[in-house]
């Protein structure tokens, strides 16, 4: 019963992953949550404090696109869809993009730096230096930064090997968004912590294959005889 | 890209009251709420004391012109916004939790225990603390400690003339107020986000301070729940969360009531946190503050929120340090 679920669920997945408009499908489903907030802008719906749900919804939005960038690789070794393995650079640049537009924001709007003149530099230094949760989402944004640079085919060329030990700092990203979430909190940490709860399964999901790969020593001559 | 900034100048026309029309739905309130209207106004409201509005709307009241601010500098928020943008956990942590669920909460029948070192404890009527032939409209700044703030017409009554009737003795030095606490109303208090119920407190002199006010209305209406209905304080020289909403309990102490926030984060959160721009919050700077719905964290906060010449004096010769924290 649990295995013919199983069986499907895979198939299903990979009919989908396998679908030829998947990626451009997967690509229009990143700029939605854009495009909405742009509307809402536009339409004066962003509600009461407008600055607060620009700064909000495009962080959740970062988060979001890093989770599911996360989750590409658990989901291709559980359910063996290869062909979802296509999107997974493209979710972590659009991750990049959130979180760089959380990032505008945050200079342009709440330090404003939409002008020279207004922008409070000095606030910003001190921001960053002394609030530690603004310090986590520094960590976390840098290097979504360098993930993102180095994200081209051509830096995987160059970097061979090591690209792969670069890019696990993704998880280092992710742990430091989360907390930096925790953090701005005054006191109900619980939409944060249903992330803590999704970057706790993707790890466990990995340690657990990882661990699996290990300890699947090659079937040796003798058994075979 | 282009960034449309916003300013509190932007607010477009058709989201603010115009004055003119504000004040001429009051007298309409006030006059023609007679007879069949005012009855039929009595069961919109269902306000404190029904009775009340069968002569006219009490909570039209006259504007008090020493506690207002310059339309030029503090401009009105709308009747929406303030009624849709609320911190009341009790609801949940959400803004417009308290709105969507602040309806559930009964504030008829209301009363106030009275308790502590005065001289008149006992179970009291709304009516019986808040004169309500007595109401005023003021207008006041109101500055939440996460760094955004609102102006408000309110209607009420001086905290003193209230506490004045419960003759505090020479002993009492602060006086605490409690918020309700009834979970099955009140789903917030299901969970643990803050100690249960919530409590609040001022010294007295700060109770007593002309500027100190017991509120009961809103726009010349009855306070909606989501706001604290039917009985709040509102200090606008301090952080929001010392303004306790629903009140029902009054206890006049010797010792420093500990206030739900200090409770819950000391280190973040004391009793006095009277706003300072100098001061910053642990976690975020206090110098700016988004008058909402502004779209920029533009406006410089000012020390006591602006009404520092009135109450400065209380704290003089006061540790700064501890003052605004």
């Amino acid at each position: 019963m649990l295995k013919a679920g199983y069986a499907q669920l895979s198939r299903l997945l990979n009919a989908i992953a396998n679908w030829r408009y998947f990626k451009p499908a997967v690509f229009a489903g990143c700029t939605v949550p854009a495009l909405m907030l742009g509307w809402k802008f536009w339409h004066d719906q962003l509600g009461v404090d407008p600055l607060k749900t620009l700064l909000h919804d495009s962080g959740e939005n970062a988060l979001g696109m890093l989770f599911a960038a996360l989750s590409v690789t658990p989901i291709r070794r559980v359910f063996k869809v290869n062909g979802i393995q296509k999107v997974r650079r493209m979710l972590g640049v659009w991750a990049f993009f959130y979180a760089l537009a959380h990032v505008c924001i945050y200079l342009g709007l709440d330090q404003l730096c939409y002008s020279f003149e207004t922008c409070e530099f000095r606030a910003i230094v001190n921001d960053v230096l002394k609030r530690k949760f603004i310090f986590m989402g520094m960590i976390a944004f840098s290097i979504m930064t360098l993930l993102a640079i180095t994200s081209t085919s051509g830096w995987v060329r160059r970097l061979k090997k090591r690209w792969q030990t670069l890019h696990r700092l993704v998880y280092v990203a992710a742990i430091s968004a989360v907390i930096h979430f925790v953090w701005i909190q005054k006191s109900d940490i619980s939409e944060p912590l249903q992330w803590a709860g999704w970057l706790t399964l993707l790890l466990a999901i990995r340690v657990y294959l990882s661990i699996q790969k290990r300890w699947a020593t090659p079937p040796r001559l003798a058994d075979r005889a | 890209m282009i960034l449309k900034i916003k300013t509190s100048a932007d607010v477009p026309s058709s989201e603010i009251t115009p004055e003119s029309v504000y004040h001429s739905r009051r007298d309409f309130m006030k006059v023609g709420a007679a007879g069949a209207a005012g009855l039929a106004a009595a069961a919109a409201f269902g306000g404190v004391n029904a009775p009340l509005f069968a002569q006219a709307n009490p909570y039209a009241a006259p504007l008090n012109p020493k506690f207002t601010v310059d339309p030029a500098v503090d401009k009105l928020n709308t009747y929406e916004q303030i009624t849709s943008f609320n911190n009341f956990y009790e609801f949940g942590t959400d803004k417009s939790d308290p709105m969507r669920y602040a309806s559930r909460m009964k504030v008829v029948p209301w009363t106030v225990d009275v308790d502590g070192l005065c001289n008149k404890p006992g179970k009291y009527d709304v009516e019986k603390l808040v004169d309500f032939k007595q109401l005023e409209e003021r207008v006041y700044r109101h500055r939440c400690v996460e760094g955004w703030s609102m102006v408000m017409p309110w209607v009420g009554v001086p905290i003193k003339s209230v506490l004045d009737k419960l003759q505090p003795q020479a002993k009492a030095k602060y006086v605490e107020f409690h918020t309700l606490l009834r979970p099955g109303e009140m789903f917030g208090q299901k969970t643990g986000v803050l100690q249960w119920p919530y409590v609040e407190g001022l010294r007295m002199d700060e109770a007593m301070h002309p500027l100190a006010f017991m509120v009961v209305g809103l726009y010349g209406k009855v306070l909606p729940n989501q706001n604290g209905a039917p009985l709040r304080i509102h200090i606008p020289w301090k952080y929001g969360f010392k303004s306790g909403k629903s009140i029902v309990r009054i206890r006049f102490t010797e010792t420093m009531p500990r206030n739900t926030w200090a409770v819950q984060t000391p280190s973040e959160y004391g009793f006095w946190a009277n706003v300072n721009p100098e001061v910053d919050h642990p976690r975020w700077s206090q110098a700016r503050e988004t008058r909402l719905p502004s779209l920029l964290r533009n406006r410089p906060t000012l020390l006591f929120n602006g009404y520092a010449d009135q109450v400065q004096s209380l704290y003089a010769g006061m540790d700064k340090k501890v003052l605004f924290y």
